[in-house]
């Protein structure tokens, strides 16, 4: 009985070795793939139970903390400020992830990024929990509670841009939520603000801000201004034909001015004059002159076309190609119509890039990442980046020159501040018959050694009075330019 | 019947003592690492528990001795450290479930080591066993079937497999288990000729004759009706497997295991595509990650999965995971519980531990002379062997998640007291089969354990 006896042992042998087999395929060789399931609660317990980092403010306020609760997640994640910093900070749920720069900065957060890996080896060793870094971002509190309480809960949003570093010192979008809500660890509690909040016909997750694209409307003329001067055929002074109504090519479609009158003495304007009273057959005619290819050109050197992390995702705006600027077409994109879309990210880009002598800074929200604790030892601090040249400085003075005029004696004339060199534009973007335009307003404010690029957009123009812009626009941003240049 | 010299001329026992020591010493140390992750500090019952579990151990060792000094050393250390190891992990899910399971199996354990010493004071020699081979039968089968009987039986999770009485539940499965093992083996050592010398060879295979098939058939339909009637996989499987490992190692016939592989096949394609609880249980096991199966009926299998990825080689530590997380995780799915802690590592190391214990107990079969010992032996090893198959294979999806219990590991006193019944015997059979030729002693029943006289059926 013995030979059957040795060969049971294979039997054993061959059974435990399946055993070993697939311990080892579960432990060692799926376990990361097991790890990343959707529905793997450890490694959401595990993330939770890490103290993450918070996200600061310049002056040090936090707008995002962790702290200690008795409860199996350990830490609960709070937002002080509630919907004032949501659309940035984003949220930070279990249930529904995390949004804003919960999300673009979840590894320094939690602590799991590479730059973190040796600082929390010593603490594996020392049997103390990980902790993640702080992220302090580039909002000054004094503009973003300034856009905020001026924005007054209408829907819109408004960024605030430093032109030489691309620094962003305040972002807006309403309405807003409360990220609290979502942050509960109450499952109840999560799951009805999640249903109201995406159940809501406004979006409130939506941060207008850098996801929205709106046609950009009249301050779309800054560009096609730039444009002209860019090809050296005009200056600021170069007359354009400014009828009443402009003739389209292949159609017999008109372009009107908003007034319905011409924008001046023998149908003619000076380029300056047609950007100062936003004359829309000077731009149109403009357009159709310069050509597509021009307009596109111009467009993408200020951003559009380009895909942004600031770090948080931004939507790409786009100047059309192709069929969508064919024919008349190509007047109306030159006035921010047709098929143009900008987030008031890229628009607020525009004035920041005139501001700063033609460069295009990199739009930017993350100050510095530093370790945790009070020690605030710096991890990483992003130095400002060029995105490119938008216009030479020559052209850049001009299209400043202009815009401010536009505030001195245009449509922008809410937008003055005492004792600040101020530049803006107007714009009343339709996007649909009957609909209440959208009312933007781009500027930007030097006094002193402090600068401010701001762009507006109010999603409800109200009525269908001229100067939307600048009438609902207008005071908004020259609030918020006034508490940057303060600060 | 080959005849095997004894090989071990010395009893060993001193490294037996040792190596219990340091069995206590691990499970010990892993018991403060739990308290002192868990609450900050020393559990306050570790020296009454460590010392227990050692003490129990240690008066078992003494207790060979006397009355088997020349039982194998190996299989006292490693079924108290498994038992310790269980405890330990049993602990730590009392500490993040609020229950109290340690302290019931810790009662069960020093009931366990109480049996086993008894079983080695009452059977002097194995070879007593023989005479109650129908005796065995018939407690076998009555112990499989009171869960059947109303009122004395309970369903737990659809497995009409425990008795209660009172707050006592047992699941008499597991002493059938000894039952079933001996009388297979007094069974077919008597038989064992009949069985393999006639019969017709179709092909290559010496089919056995009718009228000896019907062994084979009863088992079989013994097993199936374990299946259905309490719904029980494991034990089916655990049964007719050994049944055919039993019955190949007696009559060296490779047409059995056919044979057996065929009917069994046969019986669980049935169940498989008839029986609506297997037919689930297949269902978890081919896609236990389907958004409707992960949070409904393959739970806990993916929780058991995700538990083990978590632990990854090295385990998160002791009271650093989250094996709470997955339903029984001190009884069916210790396994995986452990994989969380201690890791692929430590995984390892527990099955090596069962590599052994089977291992020795298969060489027991080897080394000792009386046919009736090596079955049992080897039946007893066999068990074993299956048993961490169907769990383990069940909870790292080998084959489709069965409920049976991680011998000496899983929560659960029945398991706990018929394993180390199980290692009693082994250690019985194992004395005699390194007892140096000179001291042994004929059988009871007259065998010199050299020749016998069969009896032809």
């Amino acid at each position: 009985m013995n030979r059957p006896l040795r060969r049971l042992s294979l039997v054993v042998a061959f059974l435990f070795f399946a055993l070993f087999a697939s311990t080892t395929w579960i432990q060692f060789i799926s376990a990361g793939r097991l790890n990343a399931m959707p529905g793997n609660s450890r490694q959401l317990y595990a993330e939770f139970g890490r103290e993450r980092g918070a996200i600061l403010v310049q002056g040090g306020a936090a707008v995002a903390t962790s702290e200690g609760v008795q409860d199996p997640y350990e830490f609960q994640r709070t937002y002080p400020a509630g919907p004032l910093y949501a659309p940035v900070t984003g949220y930070y749920s279990l249930r529904y992830g995390t949004a804003g720069i919960e999300r673009a900065e979840n590894d320094v957060l939690s602590g799991s990024a590479d730059e973190l890996f040796y600082r929390n080896l010593s603490s594996l060793l020392t049997g103390e929990k990980p902790q993640g870094a702080d992220v302090t971002l580039t909002l000054q509190p004094r503009v973003q509670q300034a856009a905020w309480d001026a924005l007054d809960g209408r829907k819109g949003a408004v960024v605030a841009l430093d032109p030489e570093t691309g620094d962003v010192l305040a972002m807006v979008s309403s309405p807003s939520y409360d990220p609290n809500t979502l942050a509960s660890h109450d499952g109840a509690v999560q799951e009805q603000a999640w249903d109201r909040l995406t159940g809501d016909e406004d979006d409130p997750l939506v941060n207008r801000a850098t996801s929205a694209l709106y046609p950009p409307g009249s301050t779309f003329k800054i560009v096609t201004a730039a444009a002209a001067l860019e090809s050296g055929d005009y200056t600021a002074d170069t007359a354009l034909k400014g009828p009443q109504e402009l003739d389209l090519p292949q159609t017999s479609n008109t372009l009107k001015n908003d007034e319905g009158t011409a924008c001046g003495p023998n149908d003619q304007v000076s380029l300056a004059d047609a950007l100062r009273i936003s004359c829309n057959t000077a731009f149109g005619d403009l357009g159709l002159t310069l050509g597509a290819d021009a307009l596109q050109e111009q467009a993408a050197k200020f951003g559009f076309g380009q895909s942004l992390s600031i770090p948080t995702s931004v939507a790409t705006s786009r100047y059309p190609t192709g069929d969508a600027v064919a024919g008349p077409l190509l007047a109306y994109s030159a006035i921010g119509q047709g098929s143009d879309v900008a987030t008031p990210l890229q628009v607020a880009m525009i004035s920041a890039a005139v501001a700063n002598d033609g460069v295009v800074m990199k739009p930017n929200l993350v100050a510095r990442v530093s370790e945790a604790g009070g020690s605030g030892s710096v991890i990483e601090q992003p130095s400002p980046q060029e995105l490119g040249r938008a216009v030479s400085t020559g052209t850049a003075r001009t299209l400043q020159q202009m815009m401010e005029l536009v505030v001195s004696s245009g449509t922008g004339t809410r937008a003055q501040i005492d004792g600040a060199t101020v530049g803006g534009k107007t714009g009343t973007a339709q996007h649909g018959v009957g609909l209440p335009p959208y009312a933007w307003f781009t500027s930007f404010a030097e006094r002193g050694d402090k600068k401010v690029a701001v762009a507006v957009v109010i999603e409800d123009g109200g009525s269908t009075e001229s100067a939307y812009g600048g009438r609902l626009s207008a005071p908004v941003a020259k609030t918020v330019m006034e508490a940057a240049l303060d600060g | 019947m080959a005849t095997v010299l004894p090989v071990y001329p010395t009893t060993r026992r001193n490294v037996e003592l040792a190596l219990v020591v340091l069995a206590v010493v691990i499970a010990g140390g892993a018991w403060a690492v739990t308290g002192l992750t868990v609450d900050g500090s020393l559990p306050p019952n570790l020296f009454a528990y460590a010392g227990g579990l050692g003490g129990l151990a240690v008066v078992l060792h003494l207790l060979l001795r006397w009355r088997a000094r020349h039982a194998d050393p190996l299989l006292l250390p490693v079924a108290t450290l498994l038992n310790g190891i269980g405890l330990v992990m049993i602990h730590r899910l009392d500490l993040a479930l609020d229950s109290s399971a340690a302290s019931r199996q810790f009662t069960w354990s020093a009931l366990g080591i109480v049996m086993a010493g008894a079983v080695l004071v009452l059977v002097r020699d194995h070879r007593v066993l023989r005479r109650y081979t129908w005796t065995a039968a018939v407690a076998g089968l009555v112990l499989l079937l009171l869960p059947l009987v109303p009122g004395l039986g309970r369903t737990v999770n659809g497995a009409r497999i425990w008795i209660g009485v009172g707050p006592l539940s047992f699941q008499p499965g597991e002493l059938a288990k000894i039952c079933l093992a001996v009388f297979f083996a007094g069974y077919l050592v008597v038989h064992r000729d009949a069985l393999s010398l006639t019969g017709r060879k179709v092909l290559f295979l010496q089919l056995p004759r009718a009228r000896d098939l019907g062994p084979i058939l009863l088992a079989w339909v013994a097993s199936i009706g374990i299946l259905v009637l309490q719904r029980d996989l494991g034990t089916s499987l655990l049964f007719f497997g050994l049944f055919v490992a039993v019955l190949y190692v007696s009559t060296e016939r490779v047409s059995w295991i056919v044979l057996g592989l065929l009917m069994f096949s046969a019986a669980a394609v049935f169940a498989a595509t008839t029986m609506g609880h297997v037919q689930a249980r297949v269902d978890i096991w081919l896609h236990p990650f389907t958004a409707e199966n992960r949070t409904g009926s393959s739970y806990q299998l993916v929780q058991g999965l995700f538990g083990m990825a978590n632990g990854g080689l090295t385990g998160t530590g002791l009271g650093e995971g989250r094996p709470q997380t997955v339903p029984y995780a001190n009884s069916d799915f210790i396994y995986s519980s452990l994989g969380e802690e201690l890791g692929l590592v430590g995984l390892f190391a527990v099955l090596v531990l069962y590599v052994v214990l089977v291992e020795r107990g298969l060489r027991t079969a080897i080394g000792v002379r009386d046919g009736f010992g090596k079955l049992l032996a080897a039946g007893l090893a066999f068990s074993v062997t299956l048993q961490v198959f169907v769990v383990v294979g069940g909870v790292t999806r080998v084959i489709p998640l069965t409920g049976l219990t991680m011998p000496f590991l899983a929560a659960g006193g029945s398991s706990l007291v018929s394993n180390w019944i199980v290692v009693a015997l082994l250690l019985r059979v194992s004395d005699l089969a390194r007892r140096p030729a000179a001291e042994v002693r004929n059988g009871p029943d007259g065998e010199t354990g050299v020749t016998q006289a069969v009896r032809i059926a």
